[in-house]
C-alpha cells in the first residue's frame, strides 16, 4: 500500500517517483519570492486597469459618459465599446472549443449579464483609476432577460446540450431502464437541489500585459496556457506566434481559470490602445459575477431494486442554467453512469439558456453536485431496503462500466469501501452513542467515482553543461504541486539529486501540454516529461544530443478500458437539535488513484477536495436575485466557504496501484477525487442523525429544520 | 472610491468638536467603514481617527458595573477578566462574532454604529432605501435570507448585525455621549438605534460630532449567561438568529429574565414579551415556547426569511432551556436504530 511511502531523504539528495518529497516550491512561497502574476515588476511601471462593472442584467448600453473620469489626474484613458481596440466576435471560431474562443469585451453597445464590465479606465496609479471608475457614467436600458432556472422550465425551454463536460453525450442508457423500474419491488423517486456556486480560489484573477507593436506578452493567472495564448490571438485577431502567455505561479484555480478571463483581455486591449503596460487584478467582488462559475441544478433520481437488495433500476437527470453565448453542461449523471450494476440505466441532461454569468467547469464538475443527488439516493434506497448502506453498496459495485459494458482499466471502489469502514470503525460505530450534549449524532457513507482523462502533452528536457537538468514545457501549477512531482520524475529518471533539477513551468514558448484541470494534469504532463527524460537518458547512454523532448497521447487503453478512479467517504457529524445546525466531526476518506507520484502533496490535493465537499455540502451558495442575475452574496463574508472550524480532523487512505493502462506514469488524477460523494455522505449522516432527508443543498440550519419534524 | 481627508484626534471633546464642525465621520477599527467606502455605498469627506483615543481603559465603576472606554477593541473587552466571569453573555456575543483578526480592530464604539449587511445596501447598482433614500427595497421582493421579521417597515427590512449590541441591551448598558459642545449625555443602548420607519437611512439619533465615548455596564442582573449564535458555517458568519439570555430560577420558578435577540430585526432587539411571560412563570420547555411564541407574534416573515421565526422559536426556548438548566423537548422524529 502506497500510503507508507519513503519519507526519508535518500542518499545523495536524490528522489524517486513516489517519495513523499516536500514541495520544491514551498520555501519561495513561503519566503515571498514566488511571483504571482500581481506581484510582477516591470522595468517600466504598468498604467492600472479598473473595470466599471454593468449595475443591470442584459441590456443595452444607451451612453457611457468619461468626461468626469477622464477629468481625474492620473488618468489616461477610459476605454468603452466606442473606443477599444477591434476584436472578433465574442465565441469565434466557433469550433475552436470553449477556452480557445474569443472572449471580446467592450465590443459592442450591449451587456449580456450582470457584472459585465463596460468600461476600463487606465490610470498611473490605483487609486485615480477606482476613483474614476466611480465617476464614468453608464446609462443601460435593460432587456428581457432569462435569470432564474428552477428545474419546473416547460419542455420547450428545455434543451439538450451537444454534449457535456468530458466529451460524453448527454443522454445516455444501457440496458431497459423503463423495464427494471417496473420489476423493482422498492423504488426511490426524488429531487434534489443545489445552489449556484463560486470557486473563489484565493489569488483573485490578474493579468499583466505588455505590447510592443508587434508582440503581445500576457502575464495572467490562467490554469492553460496553450488555450490562453489561441484564445487571445482570436479575441486581438493576432497572430498565435506573437501572443506569449506567462503563468508560473497561480494561487488556485478550482476551473475559474480554465479559460480566460475579463482581466486577461482588458489589460491586452488597454495595452494595445495606450502603448504601455497594463495590469488588472479583479476585485473579490467582480469575480463573483466575471469569474466561471457553477450553474445551480435541479436533479430527479430514480432507483429500484430488488427485495433481496439487488440494484436493478438507475435514472439520473438533471436540469442546470447555461450561460447564454457559451457552451458548457455539467455531467451531474457521471457517477450514476459509472458506479453501480444494474440492469436498466437513464442519464439525461438538460439545460436552459440563461443570461448568466459564465457557467463552466468548477473542480469535480459533475461528481461534485451530482453524487450529491445520486449518493443520497442510494442512501434512501438503502434505508428504505433496511440493510446497511455500506453492506448494499458493496453488493451492488459495478464490474464492468455500467453504462457502457466496457471493462475497467481498474476499478477500486470495493476495496475503497472495504478499507474506508475499517478504517473508520463501521461496524462499531453505535458504541459512539447517538448524542453528545445538544448534539444528535450520525453516520454516513458515499462512494467516489471520478473518470480518468489522459490529455496529448509534450515536454523538453536538457542537460547542462554544469550537470543540471532543466525541463521546460507549459503546464502550470495552481498550488497542487506540478513543480515538484515533475522534479521527482526528472530526477528519478535522470539519476540525479533532486538540487540538480530546475523545472520551468508557465509559458507559451515551452513544449505545449494541456496545463491543469480535470485532474489529468500530472499524468499528462508528467508522462510527457517522463517520455523526455527516458529519451534524454537513452541519447546520452549513446553519445547522443544532450537534449530531448518526450510526447504523450491518450492510446487504445484509453478507447478499450473505462478509466476511472475510486473513493469512499466515512463522515460522523453533529445536529443541533435546537438549531438544526449540522458540524463535520469526523472524515475518513479511501481512495484509489493509479500510482501515487507524491503522498504529500497527494494527500494535500484529498484533503483539500474533502475541504471542498464540506463547503458544497455545508455552506456554499449563491444567491441570485432573480430580477436583474445579479448574484447578491459576492463577498467571503457572504459566501462561505468553510472556515477552519469547519473542518475537522480528515483522515486519508490512499490504496492505489499502479495501472499501466493509464499512460506511461500508471497513475490518475487526484485533484478532484476527494469533494466527490463527500457531500453526500455528510448529507447521509444528517440523516442518521435526525431522520431528516435534506434534499436541498447546502444544509444550512434552514434547510435541514424544513426537513425536520415541526415543533 | 472617493479622495477624502483624514485626521486623527487627540482626545474626545477634541474629537467631537472636529466632527461637529466639519461634519467629518470618525473612523475607529474601521472594519466596516472601509469596506463601505471601496465599494462607494458610504462616501464621508472627511474622517476623523477616534481608534487612539485614550478612552480604551475597562474599569469598574463605583456602583459594581463596569466603565468600558468605546475606544477598547472587541478583543480586549471579550477577554476582560470582569467580562468573561461577570458579564459572561457579553464575552461570548463578543467572541461569536467575526474572526480574531477582525476583533483585534474593531472598537465597542464602531461596533455599535455598524452598517447592516443587507447585500442590496452593499450593491450600489441596486435599490436600497437606506443607502439612497426614495430608491426602492431591494430586497423586500428580493434575497431577503439575511434580512429581518421584526420592526422592519415597507421602506427597508434589513438586520442589524451585531453580537455585542446584542448582550449590550441585554445587560441594560448606558452610553455616555460626547456632544460636539463638549458636553457628556447618557442613553440607553436600547434607545440608541432608531427602527426604518420611512427614514431607514436615519439608523440613530445622534448628532453631527456625537461621539460615543464609554459604554457603562450596570451591575449584572442575577442568573445564568447564555448566548446562542445559529449562523451558516461555525465561524466567520452573522447571526441568522442570535440570542442573549442571563436567567435566574429559583425553586423551579424564573425570578429575572434578560432576553435580547440578533439577525431578527433592524436593531439588537430586547425580547420584552419574552421577559414578561417568564419573570414569575415556571421554568418548563412548554412556558419557554410559549414566551418564545409571544415575542414572534408580530413577527413577518418576506419569503427567504421566513425561516427566521421557527428558527427563532426554536433559539429562544433552546436558549432559555440552557439557561435553566433543563432539556429541550425536541422530536428527533424518524431517527432510526443503526440497522
Amino acid at each position: 500500500m502506497s500510503d507508507t511511502p519513503q519519507t526519508t531523504p535518500r542518499e545523495g539528495g536524490r528522489a524517486a517517483i513516489g517519495d513523499a518529497v516536500p514541495r520544491v516550491d514551498g520555501p519561495k512561497k513561503v519566503t515571498g519570492r514566488a511571483p504571482y502574476t500581481a506581484d510582477h515588476r516591470l522595468d517600466e511601471a504598468p498604467l492600472i486597469g479598473w473595470i466599471v462593472p454593468s449595475r443591470a442584467g442584459r441590456a443595452r448600453v444607451d451612453a457611457v459618459d468619461t468626461a468626469r473620469a477622464l477629468d481625474v489626474p492620473g488618468v489616461v484613458a477610459v476605454l468603452t465599446h466606442r473606443n477599444a481596440p477591434k476584436q472578433a466576435p465574442r465565441g469565434t471560431p466557433s469550433d475552436a472549443g470553449r477556452f480557445s474562443q474569443s472572449h471580446a469585451l467592450l465590443a459592442a453597445p450591449e451587456v449580456a449579464c450582470y457584472g459585465e464590465p463596460v468600461a476600463l479606465v487606465l490610470a498611473e496609479t490605483l487609486e485615480a483609476a477606482r476613483e474614476a471608475a466611480g465617476l464614468v457614467e453608464v446609462a443601460l436600458t435593460p432587456l428581457p432577460g432569462r435569470y432564474a432556472v428552477t428545474g419546473d422550465e416547460p419542455d420547450e425551454a428545455l434543451e439538450v446540450p451537444d454534449d457535456v463536460d468530458g466529451g460524453m453525450p448527454a443522454d445516455m442508457s444501457h440496458g431497459d431502464f423503463d423495464l427494471a423500474w417496473e420489476k423493482a419491488e422498492v423504488r426511490v423517486d426524488a429531487t434534489y437541489e443545489t445552489l449556484a456556486e463560486h470557486a473563489s480560489a484565493m489569488e483573485p484573477h490578474a493579468t499583466l500585459a505588455t505590447w510592443d507593436g508587434e508582440e503581445l506578452v500576457v502575464r495572467v493567472a490562467i490554469q492553460i496556457v496553450g488555450s490562453a495564448v489561441e484564445a487571445l490571438a482570436n479575441t486581438l485577431r493576432l497572430d498565435k506566434e506573437k501572443v506569449r502567455v506567462i503563468s508560473p505561479f497561480i494561487g488556485g484555480g478550482f476551473g475559474s481559470k480554465l479559460g480566460i478571463h475579463d482581466d486577461a483581455v482588458l489589460a491586452s486591449l488597454g495595452a494595445i490602445a495606450t502603448d504601455r503596460p497594463v495590469r488588472v487584478v479583479q476585485t473579490r467582488r467582480d469575480l463573483f459575477s466575471s469569474a466561471p462559475h457553477r450553474g445551480c441544478s435541479t436533479q430527479r433520481v430514480r432507483l429500484g431494486a430488488s427485495r433481496d437488495g439487488r440494484l436493478l433500476a438507475v435514472a439520473h437527470e438533471s436540469v442546470m442554467p447555461m450561460a447564454r453565448g457559451y457552451e458548457f453542461a455539467e455531467p451531474c449523471a457521471a457517477s450514476a453512469r459509472a458506479s453501480y450494476a444494474c440492469d436498466g440505466i437513464l442519464t439525461r441532461h438538460r439545460v436552459v439558456r440563461a443570461d448568466l454569468p459564465r457557467i463552466d467547469s468548477m473542480r469535480g464538475p459533475g461528481e461534485a453536485v451530482g453524487s450529491l443527488a445520486f449518493e443520497s439516493a442510494v442512501d434512501e434506497l438503502a434505508r428504505a431496503l433496511e440493510r446497511d448502506p455500506v453492506a448494499f453498496r458493496l453488493a451492488n459495485v459495478a464490474e464492468t462500466e455500467p453504462i457502457s459494458g466496457k471493462p475497467f482499466a481498474s476499478f477500486d471502489l470495493r476495496r475503497c469501501l472495504e478499507v474506508g469502514a475499517e478504517r473508520y470503525g463501521w461496524s462499531r460505530r453505535a458504541e459512539r452513542g447517538r448524542r453528545d450534549g445538544r448534539w444528535l449524532l450520525g453516520h454516513g457513507v458515499a462512494s467516489a467515482t471520478r473518470p480518468n482523462f489522459l490529455m496529448e502533452a509534450k515536454a523538453r528536457v536538457r542537460l547542462e553543461d554544469d550537470g543540471r537538468a532543466v525541463a521546460e514545457l507549459d503546464m502550470t501549477d495552481i498550488g497542487t504541486g506540478s513543480y515538484t512531482i515533475l522534479s521527482q520524475i526528472v530526477a528519478d529518471t535522470l539519476e540525479l539529486p533532486l538540487d540538480r533539477v530546475e523545472v520551468r513551468l508557465g509559458d507559451s514558448r515551452y513544449p505545449q501540454t494541456a496545463g491543469s484541470g480535470g485532474s489529468f494534469g500530472a499524468a499528462s504532463a508528467g508522462g510527457a516529461l517522463l517520455s523526455a527524460c527516458r529519451r534524454l537518458r537513452g541519447q546520452l547512454r549513446a553519445g547522443g544530443g544532450r537534449e530531448a523532448e518526450g510526447h504523450i497521447e491518450p492510446g487504445e487503453d484509453f478507447e478499450k478500458y473505462a478509466q476511472y478512479m475510486t473513493g469512499a467517504h466515512f463522515v460522523e457529524v453533529g445536529v443541533d437539535e435546537v438549531t438544526s445546525e449540522v458540524r463535520v466531526r469526523r472524515a475518513v476518506g479511501a481512495f484509489s488513484f493509479g500510482r501515487v507520484l507524491n503522498p504529500t502533496t497527494a494527500r494535500s490535493q484529498l484533503y483539500g477536495g474533502m475541504v471542498f465537499g464540506i463547503g458544497g455540502a455545508l455552506t456554499e451558495g449563491l444567491h441570485l436575485d432573480e430580477r436583474v442575475g445579479a448574484y447578491m452574496n459576492r463577498d467571503l463574508a457572504g459566501y462561505h466557504l468553510p472556515t477552519e472550524r469547519d473542518v475537522p480532523a480528515l483522515e486519508v487512505v490512499m490504496i492505489g496501484e499502479r495501472d499501466d493502462r493509464c499512460g506511461l506514469l500508471g497513475s490518475k488524477g487526484v485533484g478532484e477525487l476527494g469533494l466527490c460523494g463527500l457531500g453526500a455522505a455528510i448529507a447521509n449522516a444528517v440523516y442518521d442523525a435526525c431522520g431528516a432527508r435534506v434534499r436541498r443543498f447546502p444544509l444550512t440550519p434552514d434547510a435541514v429544520m424544513a426537513a425536520r419534524a415541526a415543533w | 472610491m472617493r479622495p477624502f481627508g483624514y485626521e486623527r484626534a487627540e482626545s474626545a471633546v477634541a474629537a467631537a468638536r472636529r466632527a461637529a464642525d466639519t461634519g467629518a465621520t470618525f473612523i475607529g477599527g474601521g472594519t466596516n467603514l472601509v469596506d463601505l467606502m471601496k465599494l462607494g455605498v458610504m462616501t464621508p469627506e472627511r474622517l476623523v481617527d477616534v481608534s487612539r483615543l485614550p478612552n480604551r481603559d475597562i474599569a469598574d465603576a463605583d456602583d459594581g458595573g463596569l466603565a468600558i472606554g468605546a475606544a477598547a477593541t472587541n478583543t480586549a473587552l471579550a477577554n476582560d477578566p470582569r467580562v468573561r466571569e461577570r458579564f459572561r453573555v457579553l464575552s461570548l456575543a463578543l467572541l461569536s462574532g467575526a474572526t480574531p483578526q477582525i476583533r483585534n480592530k474593531a472598537t465597542v464604539g464602531g461596533n455599535l454604529l455598524q452598517r447592516t449587511r443587507c447585500p442590496y445596501f452593499y450593491e450600489v447598482g441596486l435599490p436600497c432605501n437606506k443607502r439612497a433614500p426614495g430608491s426602492g427595497c431591494g430586497a423586500r421582493f428580493g434575497r431577503s435570507r439575511d434580512a429581518a421579521v421584526l420592526g422592519t417597515s415597507e421602506h427597508c427590512i434589513a438586520a442589524h448585525p451585531s453580537d455585542m449590541a446584542v448582550a449590550m441591551v441585554a445587560l441594560d448598558a448606558r452610553l455616555g455621549v460626547r456632544g460636539g459642545d463638549g458636553d457628556l449625555r447618557w442613553l440607553d443602548v436600547d434607545a440608541l438605534h432608531r427602527l426604518p420607519g420611512d427614514r431607514p437611512d436615519r439608523e440613530h439619533d445622534l448628532a453631527p460630532g456625537d461621539l460615543i465615548e464609554t459604554v457603562r455596564l450596570p451591575p449584572p442582573p442575577p442568573g445564568r449567561h447564555v448566548y446562542t449564535k445559529v449562523r451558516d458555517r461555525a465561524s466567520y458568519a452573522f447571526a441568522l438568529v442570535s440570542v442573549a439570555v442571563v436567567l435566574a430560577v429559583e425553586d423551579g420558578v424564573v425570578t429575572s429574565a434578560r432576553v435580547a435577540l440578533g439577525g431578527v430585526a433592524p436593531k439588537p432587539w430586547r425580547a420584552r414579551a419574552v421577559e414578561a411571560a417568564l419573570t414569575g412563570a415556571r421554568a418548563t420547555w412548554r412556558a419557554f415556547c410559549a414566551a418564545a411564541e409571544a415575542e414572534l407574534a408580530p413577527a413577518r416573515g418576506h419569503g427567504d426569511n421566513d425561516f427566521k421565526i421557527p428558527l427563532a422559536r426554536r433559539a429562544i426556548a433552546g436558549t432559555l432551556a440552557e439557561a435553566a438548566g433543563i432539556a429541550p423537548e425536541v422530536p428527533t422524529g424518524g431517527r432510526r436504530a443503526t440497522p
